[in-house]
């Protein structure tokens, strides 16, 4: 069972990358609803996208 | 019009052509070269493990003459180590690590950008898994990342020192100031107070504006030929996350430990299993701000770096012009990241800082 953790790496990859995609479009529809509230919606898209891409990087070291 | 149309076919066509056929030839090409040019996707990965390792003198280039001799352009820095009594020396006795340094009867190896205490003829042995059983004596070397780390202080001290005097004589920003005012506006108004409120922001301007500066230049000294790289050694980040950290905890209010050890508002069974992940949560915080800032620099010196290597594993004009664009685009997209890694590590401190001194109405 040698180079399992690899698959668990990407495993864990594939979801930050759909949690950061939902982030992403969510917020894309926030701002098109309303366009006077981007700048807070973008500080708190990029607050939400780093903390889950700090889960993804320490999956990443740990395999 | 329609002969315009029958033109842009065209063009179309021999391009696509144009490319099978260099598809092709490098198929053939590619087949041939890895029997014999394996030795160079070994250096340029070599190359890669070299830079993303800290090293005790600043490497400018070397060549390699037709003999194969290779003379070395550097300029030494000094080794300061710790083993029964303190040992100063130029890195330059090692030679690139290929002769053994001797200072005052002891013997000092380089051997993978690590110092290692040796025998005369320098020695290495190796347990069962290939790892070096050598003494490492207490390596306080004034390094690469350590004398860039100390150059970014003195051009932060002397740019903002210079700023402020300006702002003695008059409210208009001069030379640099209006450059740098409106960053500094932005981390005042947009990210300390929203984060940490009105009447605490000012105790924590000072520490928010001096990491993302701090953070901002090495970065961007980071994109430079200069081929630094701080904030992908972890111990540098490490360093900056445990300031943070020290920062937060020991300007926590009494409803900041409140709240981590007696969480108002749940039952008192929920208290005790929350007490423990609120405890680890402040660990886990500035843990996760070292990883952050040093993943995403070390990946990006990595992708880039194997990029413009890509250059050296193809022989010919289509992987080379390829490699050359993409690591143009690549080179834009980390000016973006290492300013938005800037901002982060700030935004998320003063996050904290703003847990820490936030003041609860009684729920």
């Amino acid at each position: 069972m040698e180079g399992l953790n690899y698959v668990g790496a990407g495993l864990i990859v594939i979801g930050a990358g759909i949690g950061i995609g939902r982030i992403g479009g969510s917020a894309m529809d926030a701002i098109a609803r309303q366009p006077e509230a981007t700048g807070k919606i973008q500080t708190a898209m990029l607050i939400a996208a780093a903390l889950i891409e700090g889960i993804g990087f320490a999956a990443l070291f740990a395999a | 019009m329609r002969r315009n149309f029958l033109m842009k076919k065209i063009t179309l066509l021999l391009f696509l052509v144009s490319f099978v056929s260099v598809a092709q030839h490098d198929e053939s090409s590619v087949a041939e070269a890895t029997s014999k040019d394996k030795g160079i996707k070994e250096q340029v990965k070599e190359f890669i493990d070299h830079h993303l390792q800290d090293s005790y003198s600043f490497d400018f280039f070397s060549i390699t003459n037709d003999a194969g001799e290779i003379t070395h352009y550097s300029l030494p820095l000094p080794v300061i180590l710790w083993d029964n009594g303190l040992k100063v020396f130029s890195s330059s006795k090692f030679h690139h690590g290929e002769t053994v340094a001797e200072v005052s009867g002891n013997y000092y190896t380089l051997y993978h950008s690590k110092i290692y205490k040796t025998d005369a003829s320098g020695t290495i042995h190796y347990d069962a898994a290939h790892h070096p059983t050598n003494i490492k004596p207490l390596d306080f070397s004034f390094t690469k990342a350590i004398s860039f780390v100390f150059l970014v202080a003195l051009l932060m001290f002397f740019m903002f020192r210079k700023m402020a005097k300006n702002y003695e004589k008059n409210a208009l920003p001069k030379g640099m100031g209006r450059l740098l005012e409106p960053i500094i506006l932005y981390i005042r108004d947009d990210i300390a107070i929203p984060n940490i409120g009105k009447k605490h922001y000012k105790r924590y301007m000072s520490y928010l504006l001096t990491i993302f500066f701090f953070v901002w230049i090495i970065n961007l000294l980071g994109l430079t030929p200069l081929g630094v790289n701080v904030t992908n050694n972890i111990a540098i980040t490490f360093s900056l996350a445990i300031m943070t950290y020290l920062i937060t905890t020991f300007t926590g209010n009494k409803s900041y430990w409140k709240h981590i050890f007696w969480m108002p508002g749940v039952p008192a069974l929920m208290k005790i299993i929350l007490a423990p992940i609120e405890l680890l949560g402040t660990f886990i915080k500035p843990f996760a701000l070292m990883i952050r800032l040093y993943a995403n620099i070390t990946a990006g010196h990595i992708v880039l770096m194997s990029i413009i290597g890509m250059m050296f594993v193809f022989h010919n004009w289509i992987g080379s012009s390829l490699s050359f664009v993409l690591a143009f685009i690549l080179s834009l997209l980390e000016l973006l990241v290492a300013a938005l890694q800037a901002y982060i590590f700030t935004m998320l401190s003063s996050l904290y800082f703003g847990a820490a001194v936030e003041e609860h109405d009684e729920h």
